[in-house]
């Protein structure tokens, strides 16, 4: 039975050229320009093509020629609006895609080089992963692009790592490492702080080096200029 | 439906074996079929803790070599009759057990009407130690009151959490006690030990039973006769009480609490 071939649905992360301009010449000097600066990273790369929902005609025939030339491959297009429009991309051998995070937030106003930019460097918003069962001794959790919640203690020699910020309800007497990829903003708060090491965006102080007024008490440590600054959590 | 409980602790020396011969023989005591396996292999000393090393022919290992059958390997105890042992192998290496062997092992134990089947853990948390847990429904984690002891236990905590089969399938986790031997009050008030509620806030998980130092268990080990059968001896009764609450019963805990000096006592020390 399981030797059967089977379909089924999945989701993923795709890049996407935004098609503001009805060029195709343009978008595909665009993209070649893109390619350049990492030809390694978007060899064969799956692309999927966005239409700004206006009127205009697109050339599908040379966008898809264009696109293949530069060695990507174009898996759909979407933001098409009419029956007419969806029936020249399917006559161009191209399929139609529906949904896609980006077409319910459009910008059309947006020139396509700011807009990809702007990707690359800040992910999309997550909600923060949380974590209902204590957190023991030699386990690690990483919640990557997203704050971690912790509702249980974290032990000692455990650690607890978020891009975002870290929140722990229960004890903490572990490692909390929080802005792992960078991000000043963080902040670590905790209901009991007996941690051995806290950590934001590389700043860190080690259990010895936190006052011993805060120990075993709540606390926010966050960072300003630099350096980790604590403060007793009012509640 | 056979219960698989995995005695363990990642620490070594904190009363594993001698307390898997004592609730194991508590449980045949209550008239339930009980065996006991010894996953120290290469280390064995549940048979001396039992007093039966003299009636070792087959082990484990055989067993799973299938160089001998279960029935020619399981040792049935003197004292209770419902208890039998399964010794591991003293020339082999931790490497002889294997899941598809432990688990076809644990299989014909089930069907044999095993109503408890009770696995002595090695200490670490190497594949010995994985091998012994990896099957359980339940766990006692044996701990004793002290700070390494304390975290070596929250380790394999985690690691009944994630590497169990009962993890890696997604089913009812598996069901965790916590059991602290070598309790000593009068240590505890002096603050050379931590106490059970300190045990309890680190672990967070519910307290099975607290064994308090005794110089019985180390008699009752080198006699070959478990300490659940010294009715004298405090130990022997903790243990009593520990195989109750395992059974479902509630009991109060006992010798937790340091002996109140008399007046003469505090007036001239002693």
């Amino acid at each position: 039975m399981s030797s059967q071939p089977s379909l089924k649905g999945s989701s993923f992360t795709l890049s996407v050229l935004q098609l503001d301009n009805r060029d195709a010449e343009q978008a595909i000097e665009y993209l070649a320009a893109k390619i350049a600066q990492a030809p390694n990273f978007f060899r064969y790369a799956p692309l999927v093509v966005q239409l700004d929902g206006s009127e205009h005609q697109v050339d599908f025939e040379t966008l898809k020629r264009g696109i293949e030339a530069l060695d990507m491959r174009i898996v759909g297009v979407t933001g098409w609006q009419h029956e007419a429009l969806k029936a020249q991309i399917h006559g161009a051998g191209l399929a139609t895609m529906q949904g896609g995070a980006a077409t319910s937030q459009p910008t059309p106003s947006q020139a396509p080089s700011s807009h990809a930019n702007k990707d690359a460097q800040t992910p999309a918003r997550q909600s923060a992963m949380v974590v209902k069962t204590p957190v023991r001794s030699g386990q690690q959790i990483y919640a990557r692009d997203r704050d971690l919640i912790v509702l249980g203690a974290v032990s000692n020699g455990a650690e607890v790592i978020a891009d975002g910020s870290v929140q722990v309800y229960g004890a903490l007497r572990g490692r909390a490492i929080a802005g792992a990829q960078g991000d000043t903003e963080a902040h670590i708060i905790c209901h009991n702080l007996q941690a051995e090491l806290c950590s934001i965006a590389g700043s860190y102080w080690l259990s010895d080096q936190i006052e011993p007024d805060y120990w075993q008490q709540p606390a926010l440590i966050s960072r300003s200029q630099d350096a980790l600054q604590i403060e007793t959590l009012q509640i | 439906m056979a219960r698989i409980i995995v005695v363990t602790s990642g620490k070594g020396g904190v009363g594993k074996t001698t307390s898997s011969a004592a609730i194991a023989s508590g449980l045949a005591l209550q008239g339930k079929k009980t065996a006991v396996i010894d996953f120290d292999i290469g280390l064995r000393n549940l048979d001396l803790i039992l007093g039966c090393e003299r009636r070792v022919v087959y082990d484990f290992v055989n067993v799973l070599n299938k160089e001998a059958t279960l029935k020619q390997a399981l040792i049935k105890d003197k004292r209770c009759e419902n208890l039998y042992i399964l010794p591991a192998s003293q020339t082999r290496d931790k490497d002889a057990l294997t899941f598809d062997g432990v688990e076809a092992v644990l299989t014909e134990l089930k069907e044999q009407g095993f109503e408890y089947i009770i696995c002595d853990s090695p200490a670490g948390i190497e594949h010995g130690a994985l091998m012994a847990l990896y099957f359980a429904d339940e766990a006692i984690v044996t701990t004793n009151p002290e700070v390494s002891s304390v975290r070596d236990s929250d380790r394999i905590l985690g690691i009944l959490d994630a590497k169990s089969r009962r993890a890696e399938q997604g089913l009812e986790p598996v069901r965790q006690h916590l059991l602290l031997t070598r309790y000593n009050p009068q240590r505890v008030v002096d603050g050379e030990m931590l106490s059970v509620e300190d045990v309890l806030e680190i672990l967070s998980i519910p307290l099975l039973g607290v064994i308090p130092e005794s110089s019985a268990v180390l008699n009752a080990s080198n006699k070959g006769v478990p300490v659940v059968f010294d009715s004298e001896a405090d130990a022997g009764l903790a243990y009593q009480d520990t195989i109750a609450r395992l059974l479902g019963e509630e009991r109060p805990l006992r010798f937790v609490q340091a002996e109140k000096k008399g007046f003469l006592k505090r007036l001239f020390g002693g």
